[in-house]
């Protein structure tokens, strides 16, 4: 048999085969479909710290308190009700009488105190143990200070009752016990399975669904628990969760008809947001992000604080949210978003090029001259990505108001996260989300001591501010307070320099998906939604 | 008196190789068509820009304009005309994937004809060497290069007083990078050949003669392997110019407001999608692209035919 | 005898490739675990160093981390905390072996009879087309190859699905956009390679001798002009393996291709050791494999 004619049937055959593995035997497609963003780390909530995880996790496991599919507020979750104290500083939950694992185990007080000490222990390495840190004792447990557990605020009085003491008042304090760090883990799975209890089918789960399986990098499945408290209102019966962060195929997926819902921020291709917006099936909404570039106060030239309020005034937020961003977002002159809850809008810096020049000359580079050398360090992406493109946006508008010429340092993601965190930057491109629907989670990021600060810059009046805000119970008394210190912060201080507040957005067709509402801290549990039958 | 006959070329001088090889290479259309839209790229890039009025990172708020009279192949997303940035584009495709390609020759060959002549011992120990280097996924090293070196090299560059060396710090990191990925092959092939020639009658005379290795490698041995080596350069310099592009895509290449075509190209396959196209983005750096690299492949073919002794 | 000493000799080369690979990461600056917000305490930077051994000497975490290797154990992902390295080989593998493979075949299976087609017509419009063709594949990248399929054969005329796997539909596109670019360079090696042979003296001595030119062609030549793409097949086999990162990225393909360049992003050490070893061996193992075709189809070479 001549060469050519063996190569072909060899191919053919060998063809086959590969064909054969790479098939699977073609599964019915689940009743609900999410393109969910980036692959989870981990599904244990107690660790977890990234959206999409959290999405998946608190669908798979609660805590004391929930939050409201359409308002975003927290409601009664395992616990059905509760007392606060006068003084803001003793919450006394009351779990529900029958809660019980997906499994039939009951779930008791106990397992809601093992659970958060779980998640204070260091070896469980928490991304968000600080979430914890507000109850009274656990700060000091958690760094060993304390060896005693009995010292800290967390106390079942019975099997049915929970008593927690903060260290001071906490107005969001409902809000974290629905955080997935606060959430109730089962405990026998976890010591006997160590670092794989997060498997399926047979994990114990006591959210809304249990995990059928988790392939990675192709899909999550989970499916309703039946023995969830709140099963009556799960509206679905098997979700399977996609791991993509491609915008185009999302998009691709989506229009084919191969997914029914696509939401994450990241997943939205910059250039086709101002089309999308006009489409029925894509809705944008208020979130609360904040993206702002940090200055490096510690090193010249912008430990001088006239270069750093110059450089902030030459930015033209309305033209960046026109024409790069385009999905909504709105040009922020304060660094909480406005739809925060709790929240009075303080007074930030305005868009001034005349004042920009002023200043600039002020410390001493009329119209840029004699400014040294300096760079603006932001992550690259791909080229989809709106980070480059607001980047060289910034550069034109800092050479045609200021005169200076500020060069572009793009780095890759973790090598920007620690040229970022050693203060290794002149300007450096920052962005944050809320933890929770309050203005703390953003203004004590510049704290002296935060790690998240990262820029040198530190007051201790500002500290007091937020110590005092924080000591408040009166709420509007305390967004006072908050209001004069960010106030302070963005045009005394001007560590920073904000550009604009996010727009969250999702795509599903609301002739054919119901059950999503917009609130701005983009909690959608996935049991609220619902196929609308045709 | 003796008729003049076609021997008259014997009183001529016999035509040295060299003009041998360009009549063959004059004879090859396709050959003198590609040299000929190479000229013109190149004429293009070094001087289109001047004669351009627009200059390639002026933003302007007319973005996502289609090709008309004012742009003739329109404007990208910042409003900057993309024509102007084609023909930079060009210039740091090129001058990537020829430095690259450099750079990859230089060692390669070196290498490759070291092992080769020397042989034994020697050239088991360098070709480990390269199975080895092989064996690494070149992604992998390229992501720890640029990442690990260039803040270190940025520094070092400033110090030495040239910040405007630092501010291309990266382009220089590409070069170093992309052409120690690609030399593995190189090295290979050139060795292949090497240890072939090696066998020939002349190269044992000459050994027998007494003449040094050095001198053998370099005035027999390495003129004999630039066919081959012309060839795979043809390969070399596109496949460099395509790894920035990936490198691009993964937000690794050219640094913005530059540009490369490969990252043109990245940043445009972006626009293929079925909301709305873009198509102006996408289709000139790729023809731009696309064609170069044709024009450079047929021509290398060309040289190769003309300069290959076997064909005559 | 020969190729039992291959094999063995594989062993101290991909432990040598390991600690390559083991160092080159460690390098880079950032770690697996730097993220947006900063560490929540420094107990928990603490807890997390402790328990990946980052904070042992680099010569004892090398060796503990050999001393797992012997166990079969590559050790869990920095990065996805709950899985071990060897889950998501294991998970992914199978896929983008099938993709490679089918890759692989496609190349080999429209490069070579083009290759041998432009060939022959060497110099006629059928060369002239085929080779632009082939030029084509070459010189427009997996990245804008892939999204105009899917535009053209997905969304418009919706003869296949945009992405994911799982049934043969969901073949055909992923396995043109990978093999496409191959495909091509397999034909220029062929042809390359036809032309070269057909100027070979054994050549002319047949056709002196009267054999038919389609003889020539077929039985004569093929043989040792395939031998350039022969050369060609384990460069293009790793490639594959890592080039499918762009197309699996694209048709969110559940192959390990994608963790091959996320996870140096990622910078998750275990995960980028684990890979490198895993493509190492691959390579070693196919090159192998290579010579052996090699040695059948040219008489000539000899290993000893």
């Amino acid at each position: 048999m001549h060469p050519m004619s063996r190569l072909f049937t060899c191919l053919l055959l060998a063809g086959l085969m590969a064909g054969a593995v790479g098939c699977r035997d073609a599964e019915p497609r689940a009743e609900i479909v999410i393109i969910n963003g980036a692959e989870p780390e981990s599904l244990d909530p107690a660790i977890i710290s990234g959206q999409p995880d959290m999405r998946v996790a608190s669908s798979l496991f609660e805590g004391l308190t929930r939050f409201n599919a359409v308002t975003g507020e927290p409601e009664p979750g395992l616990a059905s009700h509760w007392e606060i104290s006068e003084d803001g500083r003793i919450y006394t939950f009351h779990l529900r009488p029958d809660l019980k694992w997906s499994n039939g185990d009951p779930i008791n007080a106990e397992d809601v105190v093992w659970s958060w000490f779980r998640a204070l222990k260091p070896e469980t390495a928490s991304d968000y143990v600080n979430v914890l840190f507000y109850i009274k004792n656990a700060e000091a447990f958690h760094l060993g200070q304390i060896k005693n557990p009995d010292e800290v605020g967390i106390h079942a009085l019975d099997d049915h009752t929970l008593k927690v003491e903060l260290t001071s008042p906490t107005a969001f304090f409902l809000s974290l016990c629905a955080f997935p760090t606060y959430a109730v883990v089962p405990r026998d799975v976890i010591e006997e399975k160590g670092d794989r209890w997060v498997r399926g089918p047979d994990l114990k789960t006591n959210g809304a669904y249990t995990l059928d399986f988790w392939r990675i990098n192709d899909r999550i499945r989970i499916r309703r628990n039946p023995n969830y408290w709140d099963n009556v209102n799960t509206k679905n019966e098997v979700v399977d969760v996609l791991p993509i962060s491609a915008a185009n195929t999302a998009l691709n997926l989506y229009l084919t008809g191969e997914a029914d819902i696509v939401w994450d921020k990241g997943l939205v291709p910059v250039h086709l947001t101002d089309v999308l917006r006009e489409r029925s099936d894509f809705h944008t909404f208020d979130y609360l992000g904040s993206y702002f570039v940090r200055f490096n106060c510690k090193d010249s030239p912008f430990a001088d604080v006239r270069v750093r309020k110059a450089f902030a005034m030459s930015i033209d937020r309305q033209r960046i949210v026109d024409r790069i961003t385009r999905g909504g977002e709105k040009p922020a002159e304060t660094f909480v978003p406005l739809s925060t809850a709790n929240y009075l809008p303080a007074t930030g810096l305005k868009y001034d090029p005349t004042e920009a020049k002023r200043l600039m000359a002020d410390a001493g580079y009329p119209d840029g001259k004699g400014f040294p050398n300096i760079s603006y360090l932001f992550n690259a992406s791909t080229s989809a990505g709106a980070d480059a493109k607001i980047a060289v946006e910034l550069q034109a508008m800092w050479r045609d108001v200021l005169g200076v010429e500020v060069s572009l340092r793009s780095m890759e993601w973790k090598t920007y996260l620690a040229a970022m965190s050693s203060t290794d930057y002149d300007i450096c491109r920052s962005s944050w989300i809320a933890d929770y629907n309050d203005p703390n989670t953003f203004l004590d990021m510049f704290l002296s001591n935060s790690g998240n600060n990262r820029t040198g810059w530190k007051s201790k009046r500002y500290d007091d501010w937020i110590a005092e805000a924080n000591s408040i119970t009166d709420l509007k008394k305390r967004a006072e307070v908050f209001r004069e210190a960010e106030t302070f912060l963005l045009t005394d201080a001007v560590p920073i320099a904000t550009i604009y507040s996010y727009a969250g957005f999702n795509y599903y067709d609301p002739e054919k998906i119901t059950g999503i509402y917009d609130n701005p801290i983009d909690q959608h549990p996935i049991s609220a939604i619902r196929k609308i039958a045709d | 008196m003796t008729a003049v006959t076609a021997n008259d070329s014997i009183d001529e001088q016999p035509q040295s190789p060299g003009q041998l090889a360009w009549i063959r290479f004059c004879q090859n259309r396709l050959a003198v068509i590609s040299a000929s839209v190479l000229l013109i790229a190149v004429v293009a890039i070094l001087i289109g820009p001047l004669l351009s009025s627009y200059k390639p990172d002026a933003l302007s708020d007319n973005q996502f304009a289609p090709p008309s009279a004012a742009h003739w192949l329109g404007t990208d997303d910042h409003g900057r005309d993309l024509l102007v940035r084609v023909l930079h584009g060009a210039r740091i495709s090129l001058l990537v994937g020829i430095v690259g390609a450099g750079v990859s020759l230089v060692i390669g060959v070196l290498w490759g004809a070291v092992a080769g002549f020397a042989g034994g011992r020697t050239d088991n120990l360098m070709m480990r060497a390269v199975d080895v280097l092989y064996s690494l996924p070149s992604i992998v090293f390229v992501i720890v290069l640029i990442t690990a070196l260039e803040a270190v090299f940025k520094n070092w560059l400033d110090q030495m007083g040239s910040p405007a060396l630092a501010a291309i710090s990266r382009l220089l990191l590409l070069f170093v990078g992309l052409g120690a990925v690609s030399w593995l092959t190189m090295a290979r092939i050139v060795r292949g050949q090497v240890l072939s020639l090696r066998k020939k009658a002349f190269i044992e005379a000459e050994r027998a003669l007494g003449i040094s290795n050095v001198r053998i490698l370099f005035r027999h041995i390495l003129p004999n392997v630039t066919g081959v080596v012309i060839v795979y350069l043809a390969l070399t310099v596109p496949s460099i110019i395509l790894y920035e592009s990936f490198l691009s895509y993964l937000g690794l290449g050219i640094q913005p407001p530059q540009a490369s075509l490969g990252s043109l190209i990245a940043a445009g396959a972006s626009q293929i999608n079925p909301i709305r196209i873009y198509w102006w983005m996408i289709l000139f750096p790729a023809a731009f692209l696309g064609t170069t690299l044709m024009a450079l492949n047929f021509f290398g073919d060309g040289l190769r035919d003309a300069l290959d002794p076997k064909a005559d | 005898m020969y190729y039992f000493k291959r094999i063995l000799a594989m062993i101290p080369l991909v432990l040598l490739i390991s600690l390559m690979a083991f160092l080159l990461v460690r390098v880079a600056p950032g770690g697996p675990f730097d993220k947006e917000r900063a560490p929540a305490s420094p107990e928990v930077e603490r807890a997390l160093n402790a328990k990946y051994r980052l904070d042992q000497p680099l010569w004892k975490q090398y060796f503990l981390y050999l001393g797992d290797l012997a166990h079969g154990d590559l050790g869990p992902s920095m990065k996805y905390r709950h899985h071990s390295v060897s889950d998501i080989i294991v998970q992914g593998l199978p896929t983008t072996l099938a993709l490679g493979g089918l890759s692989f075949m496609f190349a080999l299976g429209v490069g070579i009879p083009l290759g041998f087609i432009t060939a022959m017509r060497k110099g006629k419009w059928q060369d002239y087309a085929g080779s632009v063709v082939s030029l084509v594949g070459i010189c427009v990248p997996a990245f804008v190859i892939g999204p105009l399929l899917v535009m053209g054969f997905a969304i418009h005329w919706q003869w296949f699905p945009v992405g994911l796997w799982g049934t043969p539909m969901h073949l055909v596109l992923p396995t043109t956009a990978l093999g496409l670019f191959y495909a091509a360079r397999v034909s220029r090696l062929m042809r390359e390679g036809m032309l070269n042979t057909l100027n070979e003296g054994f050549i002319m001595t047949a056709r002196s001798k009267g054999v038919s030119e389609k003889n020539i062609l077929l039985k004569h030549a093929f043989k040792p002009a395939v031998l350039p793409v022969v050369s060609y097949m384990g460069p293009m086999l790793a490639d594959l393996l890592t080039g499918s990162f762009v197309i699996e990225n694209l048709f969110q393909i559940p192959g390990i291709g994608v963790f091959m360049v996320n996870s140096s992003l990622n910078k998750d050490y275990t995960m980028i050791c684990g890979l490198v070893i895993l493509y190492a061996t691959l390579l070693l193992v196919l090159n192998l494999l290579v010579d052996f075709i090699y040695s059948t189809l040219d008489p000539q070479v000899k290993y000893e």
